[in-house]
């Protein structure tokens, strides 16, 4: 390795220690850029040249990256980053094709055409990570941007599909690397991408945590699997660090829903509960509320949490909520948030929203930070959160969620949830909180309410 | 190849990327999925040099040198885009801590 290429190595995980805190997070960032640069540099400085084409490549890719940026709407960054997933996971297949191409040309082999065993194994790998990268980011994408129905698509004998494909897939890899012809190794790619279709098309809207950083991590294994097979330890490390960051969200989320990974992959809850409790029904009596009312409890409280979830980022309500906290604040009121950790569709979701509507930083309390303040809380307002609230999840063992690590929200004396329509969360699973004597509902789009909810309090 | 040199290095990797990540704020989970994917995006190096390739060693070079350049130009959508993208959000969480610091 080049002692530039350290040197980047370095300044990435300098970058991600940056993250520890907002404060240092910037400075952590334009470490990160530094490395990016010293890295995309080093070839030139070593007396490479540029072909005009590939410098145009790169100022197109460039401008295309940087009006992404710019533009992107913060409700869209789930989606955003699939998208951006998917374009790692098919450089990578790319990339393993340039060397299957001329591996002379990369010095992994010294006789033309014929690659050595072990880096044959790394690259399939590699190519086949990236393939099921990019097709499954593409599902992620399609389902997060409401091109693909959010539904989870399932059918009998799914995986006894899914594990003949896999298999296949073994067994096209083992024949490239001993026959060395190529046609093995496109097939093996092939079926990567399907495979990739068919692990995510299962999977539900509300998963969506899990899987963004579940593809997260796979492009960081892709990463590595190119690096092993070039031997260039500085594509390994980055590899391993995104592999491993990527990993641990995952297993944050799966914690979070009180689900294992392969339940969440391989599917449980979603698709074989929906039907019996759906039959369960609307039971019991809910208490409907106006804005008005609405207005009148808030005002009178001394302290108000607040429960953003998907719902919030969908009506794009958070920079009503972010007036509403100021109107509460001028009455005196103490207000903070409470954020689940798989609220919304991605890890962090919630956080960003609240931090581009100028909620500070300082408000927003994670759910262990938090849930101890219910119970001393006047109001509890929900906005476009379902089962991250369900009281069901503590109380009643047939419950598909029993277990969840849920916000307390009925211990504070008044619950506010403000939903779309009565219906039920994603799993089609009945919010035992809509019946409790101390929640009143509060029907509509969620910013509308807001408003509504906003001007009652103002006037 | 898998040497043990490489292989040393890629655990090592690992431990220290688990570490890093787990004192991460829960706050900033966004952002970190962002510049992890712009990070990833390394991979470019290798892209540089496939693209390169056919204007050092000639023509019969051609095939690989376009693998490289679609590989180039998916990664540097992700790299500029990432980063910058990781940027606008981390300034959302500062610019508030800094006014909240002002106010105190």
């Amino acid at each position: 390795m080049t002692i530039l290429g350290l040197v980047a190595a370095v300044l990435f995980i300098i970058a991600l220690r940056g993250l520890s805190s907002a404060s240092t997070s910037l400075l952590g960032n334009r470490f990160g850029m530094l490395g990016m640069g010293l890295a995309v540099a080093l070839p030139f400085l070593a007396g490479d040249e540029l072909p005009w084409a590939v410098a145009a490549t790169i100022a197109v890719g460039g401008t295309i990256g940087f009006f992404i940026a710019k533009k992107i709407d913060m409700t869209a960054l789930p989606q955003l980053l699939a998208a951006f997933h998917s374009l790692v996971g098919l450089a990578a297949v790319f990339i393993a094709g340039a060397i299957c191409a001329t591996p002379e040309a990369f010095c992994v082999a010294t006789v033309a055409d014929r690659i050595p065993l072990a880096n044959a194994i790394e690259m399939s790998l590699g190519a086949a990570i990236g393939a099921i990268t990019f097709s499954g980011s593409l599902v992620a994408f399609g389902k997060l941007q409401g091109i693909l129905s959010g539904k989870p698509l399932r059918y009998p004998g799914q995986h006894k599909v899914n594990l003949f494909v896999a298999l296949a897939i073994a067994a096209l890899i083992a024949a490239f690397v001993y026959r060395q012809s190529v046609e093995y190794l496109v097939f093996a790619v092939l079926l990567a991408f399907l495979i990739g279709f068919f692990l995510i098309m299962p999977v539900g809207g509300a998963d969506m945590p899990v899987i963004v950083s579940m593809l997260n991590s796979y492009s960081g294994w892709a990463t590595a699997g190119i690096g092993f097979t070039l031997e260039n330890e500085m594509l390994i490390i980055v590899g391993a660090l995104v592999g491993t960051s990527g990993a641990i969200l995952s297993n944050i989320m799966c914690k979070g829903m009180n689900r294992s990974l392969p339940n969440v992959v391989f599917g449980g809850l979603s698709g074989n509960n929906a039907a019996s409790t759906a039959q369960s029904g609307a039971h019991g009596n809910v208490k409907l509320c106006s804005a008005e009312d609405a207005g009148f409890i808030i005002k009178n409280a001394s302290s108000v949490i607040i429960v953003p979830g998907y719902g919030m980022a969908v009506a794009q309500a958070q920079h009503v909520l972010k007036e509403l906290t100021d109107a509460l604040r001028a009455e005196g009121i103490s207000v903070k948030y409470a954020i689940h950790p798989v609220a919304g569709r991605m890890p962090g979701h919630m956080n960003v929203l609240l931090a581009e509507a100028n909620i500070p930083y300082e408000d927003v309390f994670e759910l262990d930070d938090i849930n101890h303040e219910f119970g001393s809380t006047d109001v509890a307002i929900v906005i476009g959160a379902n089962d991250i609230t369900n009281p069901a999840a503590k109380d009643d063992p047939n419950s598909p969620i029993y277990g969840m690590p849920v916000l307390d929200v009925e211990k504070a004396k008044t619950v506010l949830f403000v939903k779309r329509s009565l219906g039920a969360g994603y799993a089609g699973i009945e919010n035992a909180l809509f019946f409790r004597d101390n929640t009143m509902m509060l029907l509509g789009d969620a910013k509308k309410v807001c408003e509504n909810v906003l001007k009652a309090i103002k006037g | 190849m898998l040497s043990i040199t490489t292989l040393t290095i890629f655990v090592l990797a690992c431990f220290v990327g688990y570490y890093v990540v787990l004192k991460v704020t829960p706050a900033l989970h966004a952002p970190l999925m962002s510049v992890t994917n712009a990070i990833s995006s390394i991979i470019i190096v290798v892209a540089l040099d496939a693209a390169a390739v056919s204007a050092a060693r000639g023509n019969t070079f051609a095939v690989t040198s376009w693998f490289g350049i679609a590989a180039v130009f998916l990664t540097s959508i992700n790299i500029v885009g990432g980063f910058l993208l990781t940027r606008r959000m981390l300034s959302m969480f500062s610019a508030k801590s800094k006014k909240k610091g002002e106010r105190r």
